[in-house]
């Protein structure tokens, strides 16, 4: 896999932490709206179709995936600090989502890999999960 | 930050589409006095869980926001058919969402108790048949107790 950064492998410490743009190679996903955020490092996900379990997490900066793509999946993340959402399944943001995705400067991906293969690469390419 | 800000929204039983509004300009409100982020996501969350809940489980609803140099304190009232036991409802777990309501991504019983957890304060109080209303309040310092 190649990765055009500038001193590559220099690096001593942990790898580079991944970036919304190298999300959307890995998964073959296309960024919806958000493009401006494709450097925004991603710290750790979470997977659920279930808001309720979405709104009890206290981590910041979360990437949530999820097969659930309906008005209220970016509201949730609006009141959850969520800045990226990837839609599973082939699941897609309706105009409505993101308009309201774009007022709380998200970025959004469609994807359309399952659940689980969506969480599978990204574990493996080093996404590290909250719990 | 010295005014004091009290704003209210009304809310309509089963729009899910709107369902958010009033937690969503609250935390712009919220945001501009400078409040604390933590406690910014600690106040949206719960009133937002309160909204879905009006949404999801009563006819209509206000949720009122009052905001001093010390504490934010919000009040979620509705019409709707009220909560016949507070306790077993506070339980995490239990949940008589509709169908409809779980095809949202709500319904799995946590709610409530995610809002007493977020919150400082929470008092519910209901009458069967006529409605609920919850009130929070979040101190933006924290007091030495317990
Ligand atoms: N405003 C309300 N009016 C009437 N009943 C309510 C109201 N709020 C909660 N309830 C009752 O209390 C139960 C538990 O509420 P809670 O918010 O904890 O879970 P939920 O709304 O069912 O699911 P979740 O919040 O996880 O999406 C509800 O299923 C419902 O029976
Ligand atoms: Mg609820």
């Amino acid at each position: 896999m190649e990765m055009q950064e500038p001193g590559e492998g220099k690096c001593p410490e942990k790898p580079d932490k991944m970036k919304v743009k190298n999300l959307a190679e890995v998964l073959d996903a296309r960024i919806v709206c958000g493009d401006h955020l494709a450097d925004h490092a991603i710290e750790v996900a979470f997977a659920s179709d279930l808001m309720s379990d979405v709104l009890t997490l206290k981590n910041d900066n979360v990437l949530l995936i999820t097969g659930l793509a309906n008005v209220q999946t970016i509201r949730t993340a609006e009141m959850s600090d969520i800045s990226c959402i990837i839609f599973a399944r082939n699941k897609k943001a309706s105009p409505e989502m993101i308009g309201l995705a774009r007022e709380n400067d998200m970025v959004l991906l469609e994807c359309r890999y399952s659940v689980f293969k969506t969480c599978g690469l990204l574990y493996q390419a080093g996404v590290q999960p909250i719990f | 930050m010295s005014e004091k800000v009290g704003v209210e929204y009304n809310v309509d039983g089963g729009n899910f589409t709107r369902a958010g509004y009033a937690s969503s300009e609250i935390k712009k409100i919220l945001k501009k006095l400078n409040v604390d982020m933590g406690i910014i996501k600690r106040t949206v969350v719960a009133t937002y869980e309160g909204e879905v809940n009006i949404v999801a489980h009563a006819y209509s609803g206000t949720i009122y926001a009052d905001i001093d140099t010390e504490r934010v304190r919000i009040v979620l009232r509705d019409e709707g058919p009220g909560i016949p036991d507070i306790e077993q409802a506070m339980e995490e777990g239990f949940s008589t969402a509709s169908s409809q309501v779980r095809e949202m991504g709500f319904g799995a019983g946590m709610g409530l108790p995610n809002m007493k957890k977020n919150a400082d304060v929470m008092n519910i109080s209901s009458e069967v048949g006529k409605g609920t209303t919850v009130e929070i309040i979040l101190y933006f310092k924290q007091i030495a107790s317990s």
